[in-house]
């Protein structure tokens, strides 16, 4: 059964590393061929549809009665798995060809940028369509054994966090991006406080203050970045900040710092992070799932801001930030490490995991050099897959400790106390015999237990980067860049080493407090009944772990994808001119409009 | 007028930020409206601030934003009250079930140990 979930998983993955590779041959084969390779086609026109297919789910599934869970969550269902489809097909695009910087570009009000809104796709969005659609989907397939009924309006909130996420990923320009980020948050409040509960509305209550504070600093920062450049669009900013005077530069710099602010709490950089952890622990299992591609929103905005705007070409303003971006992330990545050790909770162990994840990746952006975000790059898909795996896991196993129902509610102790009363057992010689003094040693444990206790490993494997799983290839990733690339005198700067110190310290911290959690709840001789496993739980993780499997497969077409975008991203020429090029579809009335870029109306207030 | 303004959005972000660090869930909402206030102020100043300016485009007068009020900063302001309005809303739905639960208005559902 595993074998073949993980087969039929191959399919849509591989067309992930290889371009149509994975198109079948027979005659019904080539009927398929032709229909994916028009609707390739036609993949630019689609930029718009993981906007509105979730949208519009959404309103549907508003309409119909709670009572109807059934068909609600089907609908929802049939929604992610298209959306998956769609992120899929539109990574296959960008895929296309030799050249590494293919773009789309969507106007939706058909006005040209930088005067009408503009959707941009190029590989690293689809990359975060791709990674927010597979975890969307099995978060919600997690759902259905039972989340979905433990309160009103859970498919529509998860649609719209869908349709945040996707937005987020494919806007072009600042305010939308705002925009996104508002039906993101609004959506995840909702979906934190899913199911209720003191624990639930406490974190609740401090998540939403914090998110609304940091709304407050990105409209700050926008604002002023609109003031100095006039312009909110990415790609017209990353071609006017060479060009802003030096008087305004300063101002331009508060306000790009500001707006930074507010990504980096949502990234959860040391100290924005301190509302993280119990907010994540505490939420619902499939919304927490959920919410470990949030912070790697956070992670996307940030180096897509900093690769446009602040690349090598943006004269005086040049690298402005990443010094923070390096230092912040290795103190974010030392924090959550402790934080692990300390752990006591499975959950609150996964938030903290995000914490690492998110440190490493910032602090490796931060260094702003091409094959170190291709490393970076490497390691994201699989440690996005692993974390998602290991909050969905996180609940099975807090749930076998206690079969009682009232476990379904989220932890009343905020106080991460220990999981059994181990520390108040008695342990004496005879350990290995069970309350009825039966020997414990050779006695077959339940088949549920132990395929918890497979993924369990899996995900411990992949969250500490042990062979041979993908955690192990990102690391070997990010460390091989950080020894290949000297500075200009020749030698591996010293940052570039406590980052790797640091790197791999945190992977030993994580595999003890991972080995001691599974110790705890494997090996314990606690009495306690075996877990019941349901399909719609299980396969969810299974699916992810195969994910990360197949990663592993096709590590080199993995690392090739990497370096092409990294490539991209670093030379944000041909991003911009792609956007600024695109030209709107003739209209009866098209011929009387502006040339925006040649009107003196663009050139701001000044 | 350029007093004025710097003088109000000073105050309310200086009074939303202090509130904000308070102890008690209601400070905290008023505090945040605060500061949204200033923040849309602020916005809105972005546009810079002109006397008689055309709001929409008239016959005659060169298509440029010297003759103009910029209409970007008010397209959004508008949108970001509504989404600040909708937030203070559902923040408020949370006050109140923190209330239920913990029968105190501490953020943190308990009072300080004095």
């Amino acid at each position: 059964m595993a074998r073949r979930t993980t087969y039929e998983h191959a399919g849509p993955t591989q067309v992930l590393m290889l371009p149509l590779g994975g198109a079948a041959r027979s005659a019904w084969g080539a009927q398929m061929t032709s229909a994916w390779h028009s609707a390739l086609a036609a993949a630019p026109q689609l930029m718009i549809a993981p906007l509105l297919l979730p949208l519009l789910t959404a309103c549907v599934l508003l309409l119909l009665s709670e009572r109807r869970h059934r068909l609600k969550g089907a609908l929802g269902l049939a929604a992610a798995a298209a959306n998956l489809g769609l992120a899929v097909l539109l990574l296959a695009w960008t895929l296309q060809g030799p050249e590494a910087s293919a773009y789309g570009v969507y106007l939706p009000s058909n006005w040209q940028a930088p005067f009408g809104i503009v959707l941009v796709l190029d590989r690293l969005s689809a990359l975060m369509l791709v990674l927010a659609g597979l975890v969307a989907l099995m978060a919600l397939l997690f759902a259905q054994a039972r989340w979905h009924k433990a309160g009103a309006h859970f498919q529509v909130l998860f649609q719209l966090q869908i349709m945040g996420l996707n937005g987020a990923f494919l806007t072009g320009d600042l305010f939308n991006l705002f925009v996104f980020f508002e039906v993101m948050l609004a959506a995840s409040y909702g979906l934190l406080l899913h199911g209720s509960g003191p624990a639930r509305v406490r974190s609740g209550l401090h998540y939403i203050a914090i998110n609304l504070a940091a709304s407050s600093l990105f409209l700050l920062g926008a604002a002023l970045i609109y003031g100095v450049t006039g312009t909110l669009n990415m790609a017209y900013l990353a071609a006017r900040i060479p060009q802003v005077a030096a008087a305004d530069r300063p101002l331009l710099h508060a306000g790009c710092a500001i707006l930074a602010v507010a990504f980096l709490a949502k990234a959860a950089m040391w100290p924005l992070n301190f509302w993280l952890v119990p907010a994540y622990a505490s939420a619902s299992t499939p919304s927490s799932a959920v919410f470990a591609l949030l912070t790697k929103v956070g992670v996307y905005v940030l180096l897509r801001l900093s690769t446009l705007l602040f690349s090598a070409g943006a004269g005086a303003s040049a690298g402005f930030g990443n010094s923070w971006l390096v230092l912040g992330g290795m103190a974010t990545l030392a924090f959550g490490t402790l934080g692990m050790l300390g752990a006591q909770r499975p959950a609150r162990l996964a938030g903290f995991a995000v914490i690492v994840s998110s440190g490493t990746l910032m602090a490796m952006l931060g260094l702003a050099r091409p094959e170190l975000t291709a490393g970076a790059l490497v390691y994201l898909p699989g440690s996005t897959l692993a974390v998602a795996a290991f909050f969905l896991l996180a609940e099975l196993l807090d749930r076998s400790r206690d079969p009682d129902p009232a476990a379904m509610r989220a932890p009343e102790d905020e106080e991460d106390r220990l999981p059994f009363a181990l520390a108040e057992q008695e342990l004496h010689a005879q350990t290995n015999l069970d309350d009825d003094e039966q020997a414990l040693v050779g006695r077959a444990i339940p088949a549920s237990t132990a395929w918890l206790g497979v993924a369990f490993i899996c995900c411990a494997l992949l969250l500490a980067g042990l062979p041979p799983l993908s955690g192990f290839i990102g690391k070997l990733a990010m460390l091989a860049a950080l020894l290949d690339t000297p500075d200009a005198a020749g030698t591996v700067p010293g940052l570039h080493w406590s980052l790797l110190g640091l790197i791999i310290v945190s992977g030993l911290c994580a595999l003890v407090a991972l080995s001691r959690v599974g110790m705890r709840f494997f090996w314990a001789p606690v009495g306690r009944g075996a877990p019941r496993l349901r399909v719609y739980e299980y396969a969810p993780i299974a699916l992810l772990v195969a994910a990360c499997v197949v990663l592993t497969v096709q590590a080199e077409a993995v690392v090739r994808f990497a370096n092409a975008t990294a490539m991209a991203l670093h030379r944000p020429q041909a991003y911009i001119d792609a956007v600024l090029g695109a030209r709107p579809v003739p209209t009866a009335t098209h011929g009387d409009r502006p040339n925006p870029i040649a009107q003196p109306m663009l050139q701001g207030p000044r | 007028m350029e007093i004025v303004l710097a003088l109000a959005i000073g105050t309310l972000g200086g009074c939303g930020v202090w509130l904000m660090l308070r102890p008690r869930t209601y400070q905290v909402i008023i505090g945040l409206s605060l500061l949204g206030y200033g923040v849309n102020l602020f916005i809105f100043s972005m546009g810079r601030l002109a006397l008689d300016s055309e709001p929409v485009i008239a016959p005659g007068l060169p298509a440029t934003l010297a003759q103009y009020t910029d209409p970007m900063p008010q397209a959004l302001v508008l949108t970001a009250i509504v989404i600040g309005f909708a937030m203070t809303a559902l923040f408020l739905v949370v006050l109140l079930a923190q209330r239920g639960f913990f029968g105190n208005d501490h953020v943190d559902g308990k009072e300080d140990d004095v």
